[in-house]
């Protein structure tokens, strides 16, 4: 994988800083938008928005003291393309919490085509009644095939449909960065699941 | 009627002590000569000269199990078919058996079989009449008087007699006019249900087993009532290793008439050729046995203790094969396959030498039945095989001429056929094809 | 692709080690989805099931219905009663007229052995064996196995006793191989008419001595006991057989572990194999057996049909 030419970093668009100052703009935005806390979850999608959704609610605790229940969530089961692809090991999901009447913020890496997105809401709803339902990504890169776009963004990435945009995270990779790899399409499909779950 | 020139085979025939190249000429239904190669003078015209060089010539093969199914079941195979098949296999003459439909269990029903055999069939067929009416194993059937029509021999074959004193007074009741009983060895209560050999492969495939006693204590009973009775026993389709031991006893006590035969799916096929895709050809009754039984009848059929290879040749429709495999009816055929399989299995590998074969698949069965020598000598009676020792077949569908299509051995390649069979000084297979 | 390298589940043979782990593990997420109050995926929207039950079942065919409807498969029910289906109607016509209606996965159970494979021969759905005969039952084999490693967290190294009609029963059949695959030991414990013909096939040990072997059990796996074959032939009653191989109070409070479970495939012939006091006892999963097989079932449609179409 290592040597894979498409593993080639060809622009490095976040540094560890910058998405640490975005996930912290972002909860401020999400306080703001919902006049704080109360009532407020979050839910991340696997394999890497759950990860984002704990940076979140670890940035809201410290801004304002308050836990904010945080879920995740594996949108296999829900995917419109189940007949052709399949995720060989289900994750589990995780709300431990009534979503009926909450405002629930979806959280995610990457918004690409918009279909994760949708595969999502349908997910959720299927636990209960949310009051709202609101979308926090930290990378934007365009592309939608659904009328679907994100409520906070941590920064809007432009890219080629070819290429790939590969997300870090400390937690996970023991690294934190946001990068666009080479668009070897020939070598693409054989990219990381991970980056290809991200979005379908 | 013209004359039949087979020139440049090795004939073999132990009973006149021959295996060399000669040339036999047929006339009138007679061998008129056996000569050294080359020399054979009385040629004329009409003579039908056919080169056998490189081939093997034997004294004409007989099966002493077959189930041709005419009356009742010709959709599986008729006289005409089941003939067909016999003659493509190599044989001149067959056994055939009464459970049919109505079951040849009268003079009457005899005679029909055996003129519509002479009328439609191109071998000779042997007729056995049932010892029970209707195979129904209550009464005694009228045996004396299918004596007379012309059956050969008596059996219930398909089904084991079950009670033992009815197969006492079927014996003593045969030697009125010292009739011959073949006996199928089976303990229904052992059987109990199972449809393949209770051994491994009834674990393995999940379905029922019948244990090999329930055959050897039917053996064994009937030797004990022949020995009792004096009647001539022949045991039909031995398949255990235990029936051998009571056969191999009894012959060495020396005091009774007993004769013996196997199939070659049994001789050639075990237990473990049945896996998960519940082949049902391989379904038979006997079913396949274990590799030990089966060693153990190879042993028997090389030292003599078995007499005969017989096919038990039971031609089934796709609809009553096709089927689940409990459903599916049992048998295999085997009239076409039999020789070749022999062939490919134990002569070729030089297990068994072609003198041997012409014993336990030409002269045995004719003893066994009482019936007339044949020999490759001068004066004796034109039934003749001739085999190709190294034509290879692939067995299909296709290439089987009789009906039943059931062959335990589709797909397999073997090799050694008959090329030629005459009947009666008439040909009626030349070059591998019926005439 | 598909993550099940076989086409079609027949035989528990045809799941590897991996796969069947996998089976386990992925049953842990639609074990959740049955919990919830909406117990619905879209998952197998589109996908035709075909149900074709050719011998009575009410377990076996409700479970899997039940996993067919929370996958959001379009399921039909085929039954026939075991009379219908004698001798003369072909199950090849059967299987090609579903072939024909072009549906995507048929589950089967039938009162005879090898009829799954002969379904694979004449068409092209995907062929779920739900019970052929006394051969096997593989699904059954795997909520057995979720239940096992829920409960005892592991299956290597488990002592397995399978206590009944061993030899008619599909669930041994396929349950004591896959045990002795994975590395536990099983022990079939019946009396000589019950066991099969070669214990050592199936991947078992053979005993007669229930209370000899029962201390030394991690599961007690308990049959179910046919009245009918009990009866005089098999074993002379079924007073009988329950004193020597029912699991009642006695047996359970003095000769079982404290912590082994007890599984039973139901129906439950209760005061024959097993007690109404042990039923009720913690250490018997019978209900938990029940739970798991829908959602094990919903995991094995999933992971055959997902990613099966061409691209």
């Amino acid at each position: 994988m290592a040597t894979n030419t498409s593993d080639v970093v060809k622009t490095t668009v976040m540094t560890s800083d910058d998405v640490k100052r975005s996930l912290m703009r972002i909860s401020h935005e999400i306080l703001e938008a919902n006049g704080g806390s109360d009532n407020v979850a979050l839910v991340g999608i696997v394999t890497h928005g759950n990860n984002v959704a704990s940076a979140i609610a670890d940035n809201i605790y410290a801004i304002e003291g308050t836990k904010v229940p945080v879920g995740t969530l594996d949108i296999s089961l829900y995917r419109d393309d189940i007949a052709t692809k399949l995720s060989p090991v289900l994750h589990r999901t995780d709300i431990p919490f009534d979503v009926s009447d909450k405002t629930i913020v979806l959280v995610d890496d990457v918004l690409f085509t918009g279909r994760t997105i949708r595969a999502a809401m349908d997910a959720v709803i299927d636990f209960g009644r949310p009051r709202a339902i609101q979308l926090a990504v930290l990378v934007d890169r365009g592309h939608r095939e659904l009328p679907i776009r994100a409520d906070f963004v941590g920064k809007n990435v432009p890219s080629a449909r070819t290429e790939r945009v590969r997300i870090r995270l400390e937690e996970v990779d023991g690294v934190t960065s946001v990068d666009i790899l080479g668009n070897d399409v020939g070598t693409a499909q054989n990219a990381n699941s991970a980056l290809q779950q991200s979005d379908m | 009627m013209s004359k039949i020139l087979l020139k440049g085979a090795r004939v073999v025939d132990p009973a006149v002590k021959l295996d060399k190249i000669a040339d036999v000429l047929v006339q009138r239904g007679r061998i008129a000569c056996v000569c050294p190669a080359g020399d054979c003078a009385d040629v004329c015209a009409d003579t039908t000269v056919i080169d056998c060089s490189g081939k093997i010539l034997v004294p004409g093969l007989v099966d002493l199990h077959v189930h041709l199914r005419e009356p009742g079941f010709e959709y599986r195979e008729d006289i005409a078919s089941g003939t067909h098949a016999a003659a493509h296999g190599g044989f001149t003459a067959i056994g055939a058996m009464a459970n049919t439909n109505p079951v040849i269990d009268t003079g009457a029903t005899v005679k029909f079989a055996l003129d519509k055999a002479a009328e439609v069939g191109c071998v000779r067929v042997y007729q056995y009449g049932a010892l029970t009416k209707g195979l129904a194993g209550t009464q005694l059937a009228e045996m004396a008087d299918m004596h007379r029509s012309g059956a050969v021999a008596f059996s219930d074959d398909g089904m084991g007699i079950q009670n033992p004193q009815l197969m006492r007074r079927a014996m003593e009741y045969v030697h009125i006019f010292d009739g011959l009983i073949i006996a199928h060895c089976e303990d229904e209560d052992l059987v109990d249900g199972g449809v393949v050999h209770e051994g491994l492969v009834a674990t393995r495939l999940g379905v029922a087993g019948q244990a090999s006693l329930s055959e050897a204590l039917a053996v064994h009973r009937d030797i004990e009532l022949a020995r009792l009775t004096g009647t001539r026993l022949h045991i039909a389709h031995v398949s255990a290793a235990a029936s051998i031991d009571a056969i191999r006893a009894a012959k060495a006590a020396g005091d009774i008439r007993l004769t013996a035969e196997v199939t070659p799916h049994h001789l050639f096929m075990n237990e473990d050729d049945l896996d998960l895709t519940y082949n049902t050809n391989l379904k038979m009754n006997p079913p396949l046995r274990s590799e030990t039984d089966r060693a153990a009848l190879l042993e028997a059929l090389l030292d003599g203790t078995i007499d005969t290879i017989a096919t038990d040749h039971a031609p089934h429709a796709p609809q009553e094969k096709e089927l689940e495999f409990e459903l599916a009816n049992f048998g295999t055929t085997g009239l076409e396959t039999a020789l070749s399989a022999v062939i490919t299995h134990l002569v070729l590998p030089g297990i068994m030498d072609w003198a041997t074969l012409v014993d336990r698949m030409s002269h045995r069965p004719r003893a066994i039945l009482g019936i007339e020598p044949v020999t490759i000598a001068k004066g004796s009676t034109a039934d003749i095989t001739i085999v190709d020792p190294e034509a290879e077949i692939v067995v299909t569908k296709d290439w089987l001429v009789g009906k039943g299509k059931n062959s335990a051995f589709l797909g397999k390649t073997l090799t050694g056929v008959a090329s030629e069979v005459i009947v009666d000084g008439t040909l009626v297979l030349r070059g591998g094809e019926i005439i | 692709m598909s993550m099940i390298t076989s086409r079609h589940l027949l035989n528990i043979e045809d799941f590897t080690n991996d796969e069947i782990y996998a089976v386990l593990e992925n049953a842990k997420t639609f074990k959740e989805v049955n919990e919830r109050p909406i117990k619905k995926l879209p998952t197998l929207r589109g996908r035709t099931i075909v149900n074709l039950f050719l011998e009575p079942s009410t377990r076996t065919r409700g479970s899997f219905e039940l996993a067919q409807k929370r996958l959001s498969a379009d399921s039909l029910n085929f039954s026939a009663s075991a009379s219908a289906t004698t001798k003369g109607e072909s199950l090849i016509d059967t299987a090609q007229t579903f072939d024909a209606m072009k549906v995507d996965m048929v589950i089967v159970r039938h009162k005879y052995a090898g009829t799954p494979y002969i379904l694979t021969q004449n068409m092209d759905a995907h062929i779920v064996n739900g019970g052929d005969g006394i051969n096997e039952h593989p699904t059954q084999t795997l909520l057995d196995l979720f239940t096992i490693q829920e409960k005892l967290g592991r299956i290597e190294g488990l002592t397995v006793g399978i206590v009944g009609d061993i030899v008619h029963s599909r669930v041994a059949g396929s349950l004591a191989p896959a045990l002795k695959r994975l590395g536990a030991r099983v022990i079939f414990v019946a009396p000589p008419a019950y066991q099969p013909v070669v214990p050592e096939a199936l991947g078992a040990e053979a005993s007669y001595d229930f209370d000899a072997i029962l201390p030394e059990l991690d599961v007690v796996c308990l049959l179910r006991i046919q009245g009918e074959r009990a009866q005089g032939l098999s074993v002379p009653s079924i007073r009988e057989y329950a004193s020597l191989y029912g699991l009642n109070a006695a047996r359970a409070n003095t000769l079982m572990r404290k912590d082994a479970i007890v599984l039973h495939p139901g129906p439950m012939n209760r005061g024959v194999e097993i007690t109404p006091d042990v039923i009720a006892d913690p250490r018997t999963y019978v209900l938990d057996q029940v739970n798991a097989g829908v959602a094990v079932r919903m995991a094995v449609m999933y992971m055959m049909l997902g990613g099966d179409a061409d691209e």
